[in-house]
C-alpha cells in the first residue's frame, strides 16, 4: 500500500475511535445506542398515541444472537471482499514474473486469460 | 436509516413500495444487460454487493453519542449505475427486515426508497457533476459515496417527518428532530464511507484495470496514476 492509501485508513480508524473518546455518558443515560432506536422515541414523543400496526415476523433471541446474525452478514461481505483481493494479488504477481521470463509485454494477453 | 416494523400508517408504506417497485424492476433488467454486455464484470458487482452488505452491517459510533451504519452502495453505483443497485440494497434491507428485526417488510419500500434508490442516484449524480468540473478521480468518488451517504439518511428523516409531522410546526419541525437524529449522526460515518470507497476504487483500478477501462469511472485522470 502506498502511503496516501495508509493515510486515508488512518483517518477512517480516526473517525470511528474519537467519537468513543470524546464523549462520555451523562449518568443515566446509555450512549451509542442505535439512531434507529432514537428515532423510534423521538416518533413517541411527537405522536404518543401511534401504535406500531405489525410487529417484526422474527426476532433475534438475544443482543448476542442479533450480533451473531450481524457479524455473519458482516463475514458475508468480507469473505468475497477479501476472495477478490487475494486473486487479484496472485493474479497480478503471476503477470509480472511471467513478464519477467518473457522479458516481453506479454501482460495484457495474461490479464485476459486469467478472467 | 432503518424505518421499523409497523412504524409507517398503512398509506405510507403502501406508496413507498409503489414507488419502489418499478426502481427495483428497473435495476433487475439494468443489472441483466450489464452482466449479458461485459460478463467478465461478474465478480465485481458480486464485490460491490459484497461492500453493501458489510458496510451496512457495521455500527459506528459517533459525534451525536448514537451509532448508525454506513450503506456501501454508492461504489457500486459508481461502476455499474444507480439502477444495478437498487436489488442489491433491496436482498440487504430484506435480510436485515427477517433476520435481525432491523427495519420491517412494511416498511420495505421506504428504506429501499432511501438506501437503495436515492442513495445510489445522488451518488451517480455527484460523481457525473465532480467529473465534469474536471477534479481527480479520487475527489470525486469520495464527493459521492459520501454524499449518497447523507443523502439516505435525510431522505428517512423526510418520510419519518411525512408520517410523523408535529402538531404545533407540522413537517418542517419534525424533519429538524428527526434530521437531527439520523442526518448529524451520519455526517462522520459518510465521510469513513468515502474514504473507504475510494480506497477499494484505487484497489480496482489496479487489478481490475481490463475489466473497467470502459467504465466512466476509470477514464477519469488521477493525481498519481494510482
Amino acid at each position: 500500500m502506498n502511503k496516501r492509501s495508509w493515510l486515508l485508513w488512518a483517518a477512517i480508524v480516526l473517525l470511528t475511535v474519537l467519537p468513543l473518546c470524546l464523549i462520555s455518558a451523562a449518568p443515566g443515560t446509555d450512549v451509542f445506542g442505535g439512531s434507529d432506536d432514537r428515532a423510534q422515541q423521538a416518533i413517541g414523543t411527537i405522536a404518543p398515541h401511534y401504535k406500531p400496526w405489525l410487529a417484526p415476523v422474527f426476532e433475534p433471541a438475544s443482543s448476542e444472537i442479533a450480533s451473531l446474525l450481524f457479524a455473519l452478514q458482516a463475514a458475508i461481505g468480507a469473505g468475497v471482499i477479501g476472495y477478490w483481493l487475494g486473486l487479484s494479488v496472485a493474479r497480478e504477481r503471476a503477470r509480472t514474473s511471467v513478464g519477467n521470463d518473457n522479458g516481453t509485454g506479454a501482460a495484457p494477453e495474461q490479464d485476459q486469460r486469467a478472467d | 436509516m432503518h424505518i421499523m416494523e409497523g412504524f409507517l400508517p398503512p398509506v405510507h408504506a403502501l406508496g413507498w413500495a409503489a414507488v419502489s417497485v418499478p426502481f427495483l424492476a428497473w435495476g433487475l433488467r439494468s443489472m441483466g444487460r450489464a452482466l449479458e454486455a461485459h460478463p467478465e464484470r461478474r465478480m465485481l458487482l458480486g464485490v460491490a454487493a459484497a461492500f453493501a452488505f458489510l458496510l451496512s452491517a457495521l455500527k459506528l459510533p459517533s459525534v451525536t453519542g448514537s451509532c448508525s451504519h454506513p450503506t456501501g452502495v454508492g461504489l457500486g453505483a459508481l461502476l455499474f449505475g444507480p439502477a444495478a443497485m437498487v436489488p442489491v440494497g433491496f436482498v440487504v434491507l430484506l435480510f436485515q427486515a427477517l433476520l435481525l428485526a432491523h427495519g420491517g417488510l412494511t416498511t420495505l419500500g421506504a428504506n429501499v426508497f432511501s438506501m437503495a434508490i436515492v442513495g445510489p442516484f445522488v451518488s451517480y449524480g455527484v460523481f457525473r457533476a465532480v467529473a465534469a468540473l474536471g477534479l481527480s478521480r479520487s475527489v470525486a468518488v469520495f464527493l459521492a459515496a459520501c454524499l449518497g451517504d447523507l443523502a439516505t439518511y435525510v431522505t428517512t428523516s423526510a418520510q419519518l417527518a411525512l408520517a410523523f409531522p408535529d402538531a404545533v410546526g407540522g413537517f418542517a419541525t419534525s424533519f429538524l428532530k428527526f434530521a437531527g437524529i439520523f442526518a448529524l449522526t451520519q455526517v462522520p460515518i459518510a465521510i469513513s464511507e468515502g474514504l473507504l470507497t475510494v480506497l477499494v476504487v484505487n484497489a480496482m483500478a489496479r487489478f481490475n484495470a481490463h475489466e473497467l477501462r470502459a467504465l466512466p469511472v476509470m477514464a477519469l485522470r488521477t493525481r498519481e496514476g494510482a
